[in-house]
């Protein structure tokens, strides 16, 4: 870890005043910290906005919830709204990390958070993410995590989130304050980047922009929801491949499917054909089936994560086999209540 | 930077560089080396305190960002003759070998109880509605972000479950 | 003071006479209470008035030569100390009991993550920055292999060729040809390894995450080129060792050197990552199991073969087919290890060298055979128990294999095992898979002291305590010899100025200072017959009375003068005209995803012959614990290797998977069979900790086997390998 300057911010304006091209935002601190240790992150400068006012509650908005960046994600997912209407974002809330780190962990920093690529975390190795230009030693190296997905020849990393994954499923957005104090609100599509040839650029965010909350749409009365997580070991493991679904039935047919997938991609990863194909289609296999297939058409792995287009294609028929009731709900399957 | 903290109900202050961790300043700054460092970088839970009543993982904090904050280290659930029932426990059940992993997992289930008597689901619960039942699976899955490698597990559980509420 | 009891023939059953309750009772650890409340001291935490801290500066490269350092961004930081390298630093640890300094490479880089210098400042914070400001400048000589299956081997001398495997091969009603994998394994115990160096003028104090204290001194004093009597090394608490802190490593030496060049105490600890990439790892292994049997499942063949690797001129390979050459009768038998030398990160003892991996070829190829056999995979083992040993002849001291297969399988609901792949519960297929434990069991020479006061007795030896509960079990031992109840004995370890004792490290620490207690608390014994004035053999101390031949006297009496006895024990002919090994056998129940492939171990049964139980309580967990790393071998663990640079990917412990909480089900039960061995020492015990893992993880991938029908071959078995095995099934 570099010094730096620590600042303890007591607005907003004060926190985006003290931006810069070397300045980092702290909440919980989980991967910067993490991150600064091994110096794969050297800000000059850490804002600490733990203890700003006002960015930790969860309140209505319109039909829907405004969730402050600075919850905590244990917070989130025991709020009783958050398990009664959104019970895939708890469940995904609760795969995540362990008891501790989501005590620390906050809404926004979750969504920020950086890949675990093991050469990304490895100075010693090149990486395009941390040092633009250096190379990708991903690339012909130890594969089993990278993505499948989005990535491009410059950079193969995955999203490591569960929290984001969920989000994207209930089509959340994300209000970002600007350095002038006005907000703008992101598609997460928006606010998440493709690596391309700039791996190093994960967002949309300018400097000086802070996340100050997520948007939850009205909760989707009547629908499945569920999150599933496959990873090498129990617990406490980042995902080999995650599937957040909500899906809502009409008579016997699939009114609407908004499925989003971990583990696959450089973001939190939603494809709009796949939800498509779904939607008005009675339940069956073939079609869970024909759908894994689109989702994973243009996926491009090598020999160490070319696994993970099977458990994509397995577990995402096996969520939508519970969503839709081809097969009864386990635990992780949920159920939103109907309208009133 | 000087840092005022409550740590174990007495005020202490350290002055010490903005990139000591909190773990850091309790072991280097504070003489209390009771809590451990395992990996410096929250994925063994060796570093398990409390703060505000709630388990963190103290190596991925800063100690300067916890001005007047209210921790609870090991040393202050209860001393080797004064021993809290929880680590009794922990000792009759040998929920532990090399101990190196002990003070961690003794704070984190002090917290992990308390999240549970607040209705606090896991990943493991049946409805994510509704009270919080502590069965060995959930005390596992609450439990999992503090490591054992001497693999004490079950006993450190069989400690654990005997503190639960419905055990009292 | 000291003579040397030599193991030269069965030894009478004493501690079965003594009737003072203690031996074997599950008595709570003496150091509980320190362990729980956080007040046990581990290395790290002395903190010596003017201390300093250090930080390792590693090779980015894989093989080399380092031609420069720049200290240059370093030495501007506030606080900086220095930088320290030169031709006393360690390439790699040293391998257990080596007893002198490991290779000192001078300017030579063998691995990726190699120590090549020690940064110390004021400040860890400093230290740790600083160490990352070093610009290293190297001759690298590119190229260097670090893939096993292409780097140089070369085949040590000590085969096993027994008939003709070939020509048994070829006759055998069934036969089984497979091979297997295993992945390099981290000991990962969860203290990093530390050191804190002091000198006073020409003597050193060195507190160090060690396992074996004797043999560290030696190592240490070879090192820095002082003499043995200039060091002392202690070490009463450690976090975990599993064979990581056999030997002394970088951290040890260059804290040394820094702290006399400054002459200030210096500390040591390495960072997590650091753990990984210089401290000795278990090999992979490539193995080849060859089997041969009649149709009544008498085994006519057994051939084991391994690929293991380590770097050049490491003497250390690991034992893969240790088992295989005593477990099952066969006339015709061949045993061969070819050694890879590549630039990995160098690789050493870690819990159970040998059976850890070699029991999964071994035991999953006996369940494959027992299959294509179709006879019970508990009654196939029962067929092939050897009379003797099958190599050497020896006579097996107690031998409970076959009790413990009986047993278990009654203990487990054996019975209750269907067809693979016909139980389920949703989308959760469940299996029962068996496999045997065997783990060789060692006498190494140790001493200790017993002096009894009247007010209790002082036990001491550098023996250490690494988790295993030597504290709990030799104060045990004393008290039962003297007749004291636990709270009168205090026990002192791990101080290289005490007795020297084996150290912690292949199952044999508990049986070889606790002889060597045992030997000393009878020589008290002696003593205190002399003064009663009976014979040796007729005294009795029970609770605090000596009686013999009539005569009666309060022990408080006879200790006007207090006794101190030495003891010292070595292993002798026993050791030559038997073969003593722990037996056992392993039970799993798993559920098995037949979507995504994940394992869950439901339950596990060990059931066990280790000679005497010193302390019920200490040796269940260590047991369990040992099955437990079974399950994590089977199923999670995994080192992998950069294929360019062999250098550790992901090197810290949320990329290598340690099994957690919950991975772990509450119903892992261990039973202990009634069992003395009078042949491998006084005491009458055998080693647990590594007959626990020994064989564990086979019974989890043999439980796989019957809830899937799947065979994994390539360990651990994670949802990828399970799932692509479901997909060439068409499932």
């Amino acid at each position: 870890m570099r010094e730096f300057d620590y600042v303890r911010a007591d607005s907003l304006d004060h926190a985006a005043a003290q931006a810069g091209p070397h300045a980092a935002l702290i909440a919980g601190g989980t991967n910067l910290l993490d991150l600064m240790k091994l110096q794969v992150m050297v800000p000059e400068r850490v804002i600490d906005i733990s203890r700003l006012d006002g960015l930790d509650t969860i309140e209505a908005d319109g039909p829907g919830l405004r969730i402050g960046a600075m919850v905590r994600n244990a917070d989130l997912a025991a709020d009783p709204r958050i398990r009664a209407d959104y019970p895939v974002l708890a469940r995904a809330l609760l795969a995540g990390a362990s008891g501790q780190i989501r005590n620390k962990a906050s809404t926004g920093g979750n969504l920020l958070q950086r890949t675990r690529c093991p050469y990304f975390y490895d100075t010693a190795m090149a990486c395009n993410k941390r040092a633009p230009g250096s190379g990708c030693a991903a690339e012909g190296g130890a594969s089993r995590m990278l993505a499948i997905l989005g990535t491009s020849k410059d950079c193969r990393a995955a999203h490591p989130s569960d929290m984001a994954v969920a989000l994207r499923a209930l089509e959340a957005r994300v209000a970002i304050r600007a350095p002038n104090g006005t907000e703008r609100i992101l598609e997460m599509d928006q606010l998440y980047r493709l690596p391309g040839d700039r791996p190093d650029l994960e967002t949309e965010l300018d400097e000086g922009d802070i996340i100050t909350a997520v948007l939850l749409p009205a909760p989707a009365l009547g629908s499945s929801q569920s999150y599933r997580k496959i990873r090498d070991r129990a617990s406490y493991a980042f995902a080999l491949v995650s599937v957040a679904a909500v899906v809502t039935m009409q008579d016997d047919r699939i009114g609407k499917a908004s499925l989003a997938f971990g583990g696959l991609a450089p973001r939190p990863w939603k494809d709009a054909q796949v939800d498509a194909m779904l939607a008005g289609q009675a339940p069956s296999e073939a079609l869970f089936s024909k759908a894994a297939d689109t989702l994973l058409a243009e996926a491009v792995s090598d020999a160490g994560n070319e696994f993970k287009r099977h458990l994509a294609h397995r577990a995402m028929i096996a969520v939508l086999r519970e969503a839709t009731g081809l097969a009864p709900a386990s635990t992780g399957t949920d159920l939103v209540g109907e309208p009133a | 930077m000087p840092i005022s903290l409550k740590v174990n109900g007495v005020e202490r202050t350290l002055e010490c560089d903005t990139r000591v961790s909190l773990l850091d300043a309790l072991r280097d700054h504070l003489d209390l080396p009771g809590t451990k460092k395992g990996c410096d970088h929250g994925q063994c839970g060796a570093c398990t305190i409390l703060v505000n009543g709630r388990r963190i993982n103290s190596c991925l904090t800063l100690a300067v960002m916890h001005e007047g904050d209210e921790i609870t280290t090991i040393e202050g659930l209860g001393g080797p003759e004064d021993l809290s029932p929880m680590q009794r426990d922990f000792v009759s059940c040998d929920g532990y070998q090399c101990g190196y992993c002990t003070p961690g997992q003794i704070m984190s289930a002090t917290g992990m109880l308390a999240e549970a008597r607040d209705g606090m689901p896991s990943h493991v619960s049946e409805s994510l509605i509704g009270k919080a039942n502590l069965s060995d699976a959930e005390i596992a899955e609450r439990m999992s972000g503090n490591l054992c490698r001497c693999s004490a597990y079950p006993f450190i559980r069989e400690a654990i479950a005997r503190n639960t509420e419905q055990s009292q | 003071m000291s003579d040397s009891f030599t193991m030269n023939e069965a030894q009478p059953r004493l501690l079965d006479t003594t009737d003072q309750g203690l031996i074997g009772a599950p008595l709570d650890r003496p150091e509980g209470a320190l362990k729980v409340s956080g007040q046990a001291t581990y290395t790290a935490e002395y903190h010596p008035e003017g201390m300093c801290h250090g930080v390792l500066v590693r090779a980015t490269i894989t093989r080399g030569t380092v031609t420069g350092f720049d200290e240059t961004a370093a030495a501007a930081l506030p606080g900086y100390l220095g930088l320290f390298h030169g031709p006393e630093f360690l390439r790699n640890p040293a391998q257990g009991m080596a007893g002198k300094a490991p290779t000192q490479p001078g300017d030579r880089v063998a691995y990726h993550g190699q120590p090549i210098a020690l940064v110390v400042a004021e400040s860890f914070e400093t230290a740790r920055d600083a160490a990352a400001r070093i610009v290293v400048h190297y001759d690298e000589q590119p190229g260097a292999p670090v893939d096993p299956e292409t780097a140089p081997s070369e085949e040590p001398d000590d085969r096993t060729v027994q008939g003709d495997l070939d020509a048994a091969m070829r006759k055998g009603a069934a036969t089984l040809d497979r091979a297997y994998t295993t992945p390099g394994h981290a000991a990962a115990a969860m203290e990093p390894h530390a050191a804190l160096a002091e000198w006073e003028g020409d003597h050193l104090t060195l507190h160090g995450a060690l396992q074996m204290i004797r043999y560290n001194k030696a190592e240490l004093a070879d090192a820095i080129g002082v003499k043995p009597e200039q060091v002392r090394v202690l070490a009463p608490y450690i976090g975990g060792g599993f064979g990581s802190k056999l030997g002394i490593s970088a951290e040890h030496i260059s804290a040394a050197l820094a702290a006399r060049a400054l002459k200030r105490p210096v500390r040591v600890v390495m960072a997590r990552q650091t753990v990984f990439d210089a401290i000795l790892r278990r090999t992979e292994t490539a193995q080849r199991l060859r089997l041969a049997a009649e149709t009544d499942g008498k085994l006519t063949a057994i051939g084991h073969e391994d690929r293991i690797s380590n770097l050049e001129g490491e003497g250390f390979a690991e034992p893969t087919a240790a088992a295989t050459q005593f477990l099952y009768a066969a006339p015709n038998r061949l045993v061969r290890k070819t050694i890879s030398r590549n630039h990995r990160t160098p690789s050493g003892s870690v819990r159970a060298p040998g059976e850890a991996v070699g029991m999964f070829a071994l035991e999953c190829g006996m369940d494959e055979l027992a299959e294509t056999l179709g006879i019970c995979p508990v009654e196939l083992r029962l067929r092939n128990i050897p009379e003797k040993h099958p190599e050497t002849g020896q006579t097996f001291t107690a031998h409970a294999l076959a009790q413990a297969l009986r047993e278990g399988a009654q203990a487990f609901g054996w019975d209750k095992r269907t067809e693979p792949g016909t139980r389920r519960e949703g989308e959760w297929l469940i299996g029962m898979g068996v496999a045997s434990a065997a783990r060789t069991n060692m006498l190494i020479a140790s001493s200790a002291r017993v002096t009894l006061t009247r007010d209790g007795a002082l036990v001491e030896t550098d023996m250490t305590d690494i988790g295993t509960g030597s504290y709990a079990i030799l104060g045990q031992i004393a008290g039962e010899m003297l007749g004291l109840p636990i709270d009168k004995v205090s026990v002192h370890l791990a101080d290289s100025d005490l007795p020297g004792a084996s150290g912690s490290g292949g199952s044999f620490g508990a049986s070889s200072a606790g002889s060597a207690v045992f030997l000393a608390a009878r020589k008290i014994r002696d003593e205190l017959a002399k003064r009663l004035g009976c014979a040796p053999e007729d005294v009795r101390v029970d609770r605090g009375q000596v009686t013999g031949d009539n005569k009666k006297a309060a022990l408080a009496d006879l200790l006007v003068e207090p006794i101190a006895m030495e003891a010292s024990i070595e292993s002798g002919e026993t050791a030559k005209t038997h073969f003593s090994s722990g037996f056992g056998a392993h039970f799993a129940e798993v559920a098995v995803s037949e979507i995504t492939g994940e394992v869950r171990v439901r339950r596990i049964l060990g059931v066990f012959g280790v000679g005497r139980v010193l302390n019920e309580k200490t040796a269940r967990s260590q047991a369990v614990g040992g099955m437990i790393w079974g399950v994590g071998s089977a199923l999670h663990e995994e080192l992998s290797h950069d294929p360019r640079t062999g250098h550790i990917v992901g090197r810290d412990l949320a990329n290598y998977h340690v099994p957690s909480h919950a991975d772990i089900p509450a119903k892992m039960e261990v039973r202990f069979l009634e069992e003395r061995d009078d042949h491998a020492n006084p005491i009458q015990s055998k080693g647990i900790g590594e007959l626990g893992i020994s064989g564990a993880g086979a019974a989890v991938i043999n439980a796989i086997h019957n809830a899937t029908g799947l065979r994994v071959y390539d360990f651990p078995a994670t949802p990828d390998k399970i799932v692509q095995g479901f997909m060439e099934h068409g499932r």
